[in-house]
């Protein structure tokens, strides 16, 4: 047998499922002691009703995920800049009769001004966070993150407030101002494990056939990176070094996942640099990101779980056209990738209209007659302008496009 | 001074910053040691530059997440003035740091560093989020960090034809939504209860939020205090 240079030793390595086990994982697993802290009256711990599933997490601990009654936290970015992320997760869950509450009793987490700009505190955002989920848990629905930022900075707040009862007593002082209980849910859930976890069912709805379609991955640094030993990782995907969400949908739906070099790399969103600074945000997109993937790749869209991700990665291509970088590569979410393959409308839920990088021949590739239903979009948009009607509503927008089976 | 064993400190900055005391850099330093964090975020340093070979703000700038770990644990109080004053807001926050495998976490080091800058007025911090206010003010009185109108053509001029395409269809895209809490709004991402934006105005007051406003920014201090009192006041 030939022998293995290093680096084929490591790829040979990594290669191989790793069998992980929770009890001498290197890192601090909270759950037991909130379990502590709920015992003694310190928290309420709120527990998920109905149907759950489990996945391994990083370092092996089983994590729960809900199918159903699930109060959605919604994203600033997906609200405010990208309609059709949040759309598409809800339009997932109304496919399935799944019970959700989309509530209005509910604050952004506000961790995108922290990172931007630090002009807050330990105490004001774990009282923000403490808010949202007493908001949650008065209507018995569990929380879904939307947000990949919220998800990571509400898991290091958890954190934080498990192994400080100083800043657990300053922030059930505040909640007490509002009749609020000190709220902590037993899990942490991102929307994107929701996706994992739906997508064998996904694949039996599927109407529109993606095997065409190269995709690469971004997989969001807020989700896996903060608290790692708190994201999903599955044996099956990447030999569990990486984490298995959006890949997993994406091989299920019957994407070519292409691997490219730079995929831990962050997508240069920066927080404060998007919004007053974003020299950095466009070259660190383009240079490290966009174009790696192309060289390596040459993929027909990139696919993230994150609202800044797909922000991004999506809106700083236009401006490297001027310096000739290679870019036009079309960034989707896991949950409009999954909307559309069961037949979304592409104007009506996933809103392509509010992305900039050129869609069109993604979704010429997929056979999807983008003009039809782009004309189509238009008329309601006409009868909006006349006043003949108020706006699109779930009537208007759950049944899926008339597609051929796959 | 003649070097003896005594006083040489190997590795140690030399006064970059004489503008300011060594008193007053080491209180600046000890309010960052003191918060309730900090033992959460820095066990020490191998110097193996795991961190810095992650960092996206190490590839464009000159910023080394190893070099606020080690500054931080060897307590070299010129360094981390040096780091407060010209580092932190080159910080990405995206966390790959966080691959140390001391635990370290630089990122949130550097959280910390910037809270500690906006408290005291460091004018560097002023200068670094200059701009961004109309953003704090969104968050703080709206509970969203963006809104639809905050796409600007002016703004976003990188962002290509798209945003005047954007601006120009804003109020009949956004009614062209099927989620109930989302369509048909402009100023905010999300419709959120009176009863709600009250409860989170109680937050900054409580928490000490408004008093680091008041020192990055007296005039927005003023603006968000006065509709935020207004408010609570009716109730």
């Amino acid at each position: 047998m030939t022998e293995l240079t290093t680096v084929e030793q490591i790829l040979e390595r990594k290669s191989h499922p790793v069998t992980r086990d929770a009890s001498v994982a290197p890192t601090d697993d909270m759950h037991e002691r909130l379990l502590e802290l709920e015992a003694k009256g310190e928290i309420v711990l709120q527990r998920m009703k109905g149907d759950y599933v489990e996945f391994p997490t990083k370092y092996g601990r089983m994590k729960k995920i809900p199918i159903e009654h699930t109060w959605h936290h919604k994203s600033c970015g997906h609200c405010g800049h990208i309609p059709g992320y949040a759309s598409s997760i809800l339009w997932l869950h109304r496919q399935f009769n799944l019970d959700y509450h989309d509530p209005t009793d509910q604050t952004s987490c506000t961790g995108w001004n922290y990172y931007a700009s630090g002009a807050s505190n330990a105490v004001g955002q774990a009282a923000v966070m403490s808010r949202n989920f007493a908001a949650a848990y008065e209507t018995g629905y569990f929380p879904m993150i939307h947000c990949g930022t919220s998800f990571g900075h509400y898991k290091e707040i958890r954190e934080q407030l498990v192994h400080h009862k100083d800043l657990r007593d300053e922030v059930r002082r505040i909640l007490d101002k509002m009749g609020k209980p000190l709220v902590i849910p037993e899990e942490i859930v991102h929307y994107s494990e929701w996706v994992y976890a739906m997508r064998d069912r996904f694949k039996e709805r599927q109407l529109v056939d993606m095997s065409a379609i190269t995709a690469t991955v971004h997989p969001a640094c807020h989700y896996y990176k903060i608290v790692a030993e708190d994201a999903i990782y599955d044996p099956e995907i990447y030999g569990g070094q990486r984490t298995a969400v959006v890949t997993a949908l994406l091989e299920k739906l019957g994407v070519n996942v292409a691997d490219y070099s730079t995929w831990f790399d962050c997508c240069g969103f920066g927080f404060r640099h998007v919004l007053v600074q974003r020299d950095f945000t466009r070259s660190y997109a383009v240079l490290r990101k966009i174009e790696t993937m192309i060289n390596e790749a040459n993929p027909d869209l990139t696919v993230t779980h994150d609202t800044g991700c797909v922000t991004t990665l999506d809106k700083s291509q236009f401006a490297a056209k001027a310096h000739d970088r290679k870019v036009g590569v079309p960034v989707l979410s896991d949950a409009q990738v999954a909307a559309l393959a069961m037949g979304a409308h592409p104007f009506r839920v996933v809103q392509f209209h509010w992305h900039s990088t050129d869609w069109r021949p993604f979704l010429e590739k997929l056979n999807i007659p983008w003009q039809k239903y782009w004309d189509e979009f238009q008329g309601d948009l006409d009868q909006i302008r006349a006043g003949t009607k108020s706006g699109i509503t779930w009537q208007d927008a759950d049944t899926p496009i008339k597609l051929q089976s796959i | 001074m003649p070097t003896t064993i005594e006083n040489w400190n190997p590795g140690k900055a030399v006064d970059r910053h004489p503008e300011a005391t060594y008193e007053e850099k080491e209180r600046l330093f000890l309010e960052v040691k003191n918060d309730t964090r900090y033992e959460d975020f820095l066990y020490g340093c191998y110097e193996c530059g795991i961190c810095v070979s992650a960092c996206p703000s190490a590839r464009f700038y000159d910023f080394s997440p190893r070099v606020i770990a080690q500054a931080m644990a060897r307590e070299d109080v010129e360094r981390i003035y040096d780091i407060i004053t010209e580092d932190i807001w080159n910080c990405a926050q995206c966390f790959s740091c966080v691959r140390c495998p001391r635990q370290n976490n630089p990122g949130g080091l550097v959280t910390i560093l910037r809270e500690v800058s906006l408290k005291n007025g460091l004018q560097e911090s002023k200068d670094a989020l200059q701009g961004y206010s109309r953003v704090i003010y969104k968050v703080m009185l709206k509970g969203n960090q963006v809104s639809p109108d905050m796409l600007q053509p002016d703004f976003f001029p990188d962002w290509g034809p798209w945003v005047q395409n954007f601006t120009q269809n804003m109020h009949v895209w956004r009614k062209a939504i099927p989620m109930d809490s989302i369509r048909g709004l402009t100023d905010v991402a999300w419709r959120t209860d009176r009863k709600t934006l009250l409860e989170l105005y109680t937050i900054w007051f409580e928490s000490g939020n408004m008093d680091i406003i008041k020192e990055l920014d007296e005039s927005l201090y003023d603006l968000l205090t006065d509709v935020m009192n207004e408010e609570l006041e009716e109730g």
